[in-house]
């Protein structure tokens, strides 16, 4: 469904992805995991074609959709049209499917979607990015700022839909054991560079993973690395290394 | 009485002019975040290629249909432009604007002359509450209202308007979903256009139109929309209709030269009010 290759992007001087590479198959779901300022959003915003890759390529087969870190909704508007605007390229503004996905949202429609509560915005998010009918959803930080439950819940309605229509999904995430428990396959970036992959429980049972993400028992030993946040920071590049 | 009722009456004639240059304004200003300082040259050009083409024998309503579709173009080639290549800066477009606008005085002057300009305007009158008034003023007044009832339909209700209240919301998003920002910028540049030629040609049967009117347009125009913040249309016509009334009260029981400073003074005025009025607020929920 999507494979990139060797991809470097560049802002300026500073390299924020130097030579990516990953795949994710057809009804796949694939996590990429890695500290802030790592290059997941960029990698995102060059597969979804808001940047321009200085090196390598992609090949997508279908239309990709991407649920944004931080919502990013068209606040002042309502629901209902912050659905309708995410099918601006597709063929289809009925926004049935998302509220049979999501009720809630239905009687929430006339309201404007900066007014909703943190879980009904992402709910909005992924129903926007939905409505574009992607063959892949790129997720930015799904559980960001969100109370585990909503999180389980959303991640549940994305896994269920992936299995059910073959939608691939690519779920960038802080929050590596959540990103591992639902995820078959991960890859990890620091540093603007894939620096471990593999089956998730195989990455949950490395023991540099679970001191780096997610909080094992070497946590006093190694400290959880925090990158800057700008991008091609050099954040978190040691225990990554071990990692690999 | 009768006297302030007809100075009134002309004065909204006049404002309802300022207020779809300020709607101009606003529109562009929403989806691009560019004050476009060209939009007096859109009413100039819509004006004076309005009096060219009647000369030449066309028909009313058709010329005047033909000025519109100029003033659009003009705004579109002025919109090209100024954010054409995509990551200008919204200040760079700014004087990209400014300065098409007074170049633009050198084309305006070589195509139509140095000459203020004026046609004919709708003959007969209209008697509205007592008030006599010309029949061009409630020509005015229905158009705009027209306009304003369009575009408050266009920006609610279909799916274009939509896009492009999207951009002006969160245009990273509006990337997102694949809306072409920079397209819908060259839309409100456009839409611009036809709200600044529609002034022009509603305004030059009041007072003659030379080449560097826009100024005076376009100073009356800002100020209205400025008072919406520059994002609000019907913030703006309720500007522009008290700067109209202002002007004209002035002119008729004091004097002409007067009107524009006065006009502006009270637009001020009623600013500074409203921005000790939201500080107020700011304070009581904080």
């Amino acid at each position: 469904m999507l494979e990139v290759r060797d991809l470097v992007v560049r802002y300026g001087q500073a390299t924020a992805l130097d030579g990516v590479s990953l795949k994710v198959g057809r009804g796949e779901m694939v996590a990429l995991i890695g500290p802030n300022g790592a290059g997941k959003t960029t990698l995102l915003n060059a597969i979804s074609g808001l940047l321009k890759p200085a090196r390598g390529d992609y090949r997508l087969h279908g239309r990709v959709a991407q649920v944004p870190e931080g919502r990013q909704l068209f606040s002042d508007m309502t629901v209902d049209d912050n659905l309708r605007l995410g099918a601006w390229k597709a063929p289809n503004r009925d926004c049935r499917r998302v509220y049979d996905l999501f009720p809630p949202l239905l009687s929430l429609r006339r309201r404007r979607a900066g007014t909703l509560s943190g879980g009904e915005q992402q709910m909005v998010a992924v129903g926007r990015a939905l409505m574009a009918q992607p063959d892949l959803l790129a997720v930015d930080e799904l559980s960001l700022g969100l109370a585990p439950m909503i999180v389980d819940n959303l991640a549940e309605h994305v896994r269920r839909l992936s299995h059910d229509t073959g939608m691939a999904v690519l779920l960038v995430e802080q929050n590596a054991r959540l990103a591992l428990d639902l995820c078959r396959r991960a890859y990890v970036l620091e540093a603007g560079k894939i620096v471990a992959s593999g089956p998730s429980p195989d990455l949950a049972q490395s023991a540099a993973m679970r001191a780096a993400y997610l909080g094992g028992a070497m946590d006093e030993v190694l400290p959880v690395p925090r990158g800057p946040t700008k991008p091609a920071s050099s954040g978190g590049k040691d225990t990554g290394k071990e990692a690999s | 009485m009768r006297l302030f009722l007809q100075y009134a009456s002309s004065g909204i004639a006049t404002g309802c002019t300022f207020a779809l240059v300020a709607t101009g304004f606003v529109a562009i200003y929403r989806v691009t975040r560019v004050v476009n300082f060209a939009q007096g040259t859109f009413a100039v050009v819509g004006g004076m290629t309005a009096f060219t083409l009647l000369g030449h024998g066309l028909p009313h309503f058709l010329a005047e249909a033909l000025a519109v579709v100029t003033a659009a173009l003009v705004g579109l080639l002025v919109g090209a432009a100024a954010i054409g290549k995509r990551g200008t800066p919204p200040l760079a477009s700014l004087i990209i604007t400014l300065g098409i606008g007074i170049g633009t005085y050198a084309v305006l002057i070589l195509v139509f002359g140095d000459q203020p300009v004026s046609f004919e305007e709708l003959k007969g009158t209209a008697t509205i509450a007592g008030v006599t008034m010309p029949l061009q003023f409630a020509l005015v007044v229905v158009v705009t209202a027209t306009c304003f009832a369009a575009l408050t339909l266009f920006f609610n209700w279909t799916y274009l308007g939509k896009a492009l209240t999207a951009c002006s919301s969160n245009p990273h998003a509006a990337r997102l979903v694949g809306i072409d920002t920079t397209r819908m910028g060259l839309v409100s540049f456009a839409l611009g256009g036809v709200l600044g030629g529609l002034a022009g040609v509603l305004l030059t049967p009041l007072q003659p139109v030379s080449f560097d009117s826009d100024v005076g347009l376009a100073i009356n125009g800002f100020a209205a929309a400025v008072f919406g913040g520059i994002l609000r249309p019907v913030t703006a016509l309720v500007g522009a209709l008290v700067l109209g009334a202002a002007e004209a009260l002035v002119a008729g029981y004091w004097r002409a030269s007067f009107q524009s400073g006065v006009a502006l003074a009270v637009m001020l005025a009623l600013m500074v009010w409203q921005a000790s009025r939201r500080q107020i607020v700011e304070e009581g929920t904080a």
